[in-house]
């Protein structure tokens, strides 16, 4: 008997809420959306929670300062003193990225809720990347001018590199928000993926009936525990690097090498 | 041959290259934890710079899987 197929791609399908398919209207209220107003209010929350301004730091008051205060160490390690006016853009994607990570691998399918992982889609992440590149363009035109294209040329190289490297830098420019983007979409589509396809293995070995078949399940059970730490971990990760990459991006703007 | 036993031959002939991305990362995080037991007094400075590489040669492991999984889903007709 043959296994029934499994369909990794089901949970990133976005639909409206309330309807099975989508319909030729952009004004619909999906479950991508829905998520997304999730992931916001609980930023919202964590933040608004964080920042009382008390005397004597609580528990919440603390844990806002150790993000800002990892977030200002970042930009203030990459960027230099004046980095400080770039906090809130690099503070806003560090905490949507992970807010949106972690709540997509949160397991609330067990209270009924079918978390949607909001950076699963490309188009989330690229928003977001094609934003800090046009802060960096900005920035960058706004401040030095046209000096701004030395940036792809390196300093004290002999005429004949810089001619060859020129090229490629700008082309590794142009790159960036693309991959900038990419990296925390496929590391959460691949994750989710993984965990999908070994949850039908556990489904699938469990209706085997088989000693072996209950064998390999409890064999992957194992795994997407593991797994979903891991992803946990990614998730974390990911919005670190995207916020790192941000203010290193930004610093090129800035200070122009 | 078909089209559908190709696409999952091309897939996962594309997915070698997220081992070649494993290796990649391992290395990183391996020279710095060799640099950082040297010397534990420049370790943190050096973070960042680890993470940027760790970025890097991660984002090939991604773009290999994007191909796989564009390969397998949404193949070039």
């Amino acid at each position: 008997m043959a296994a029934p197929k499994i369909d990794p791609m089901h949970q990133f399908q976005i639909a409206p809420i309330g309807a099975d398919e989508l319909i030729a209207s952009p004004f619909q209220f999906t479950n991508s959306a829905l998520w997304m107003l999730i992931v916001l209010a609980v930023v919202v929350l964590v933040m608004w929670g964080g920042t009382k301004r008390e005397l004597v730091p609580g528990r919440w008051q603390a844990l806002a300062e150790i993000i800002t205060n990892f977030l200002g160490d970042i930009t203030r390690q990459t960027i230099g003193a004046n980095g400080r006016k770039y906090l809130p853009w690099v503070f806003t994607t560090f905490m949507f990225i992970l807010a949106a990570n972690w709540i997509g691998a949160m397991p609330l399918a067990l209270a009924g809720a079918h978390p949607f992982t909001v950076t699963s889609q490309f188009s989330v992440t690229w928003t977001m990347s094609v934003m800090s590149f046009a802060i960096v363009l900005v920035v960058g035109f706004w401040k030095h001018g046209l000096h701004f294209f030395s940036l792809f040329v390196p300093k004290g190289a002999p005429l004949a590199i810089k001619l060859f490297i020129a090229p490629i830098e700008f082309v590794s420019f142009l790159v960036r928000p693309f991959s900038l983007g990419l990296r925390p979409f496929v590391a959460m589509f691949a994750g989710h993926i993984l965990l999908e396809v070994f949850g039908n293995f556990i489904v699938q070995g469990l209706n085997a009936g088989s000693a072996a078949g209950g064998f390999i399940a409890a064999l992957c059970f194992v795994f997407i525990v593991g797994m979903s730490g891991l992803e946990l971990l990614i998730g974390a990760i990911q919005a670190y690097v995207f916020a790192l990459l941000t203010a290193i991006y930004i610093n090129d703007a800035e200070n122009l090498h | 041959m078909e089209l559908s036993s190709a696409q999952v031959i091309g897939a996962g002939i594309a997915a070698i290259g997220i081992g070649a991305a494993a290796a990649g990362v391992g290395t990183v995080f391996g020279s710095y934890l060799q640099g950082a037991l040297r010397n534990p007094g420049a370790a943190a400075n050096e973070r960042i710079w680890m993470f940027v590489g760790f970025a890097a040669a991660e984002l090939l492991g991604l773009i290999a899987f994007t191909v796989a999984m564009i390969i397998l889903y949404a193949p070039p007709a």
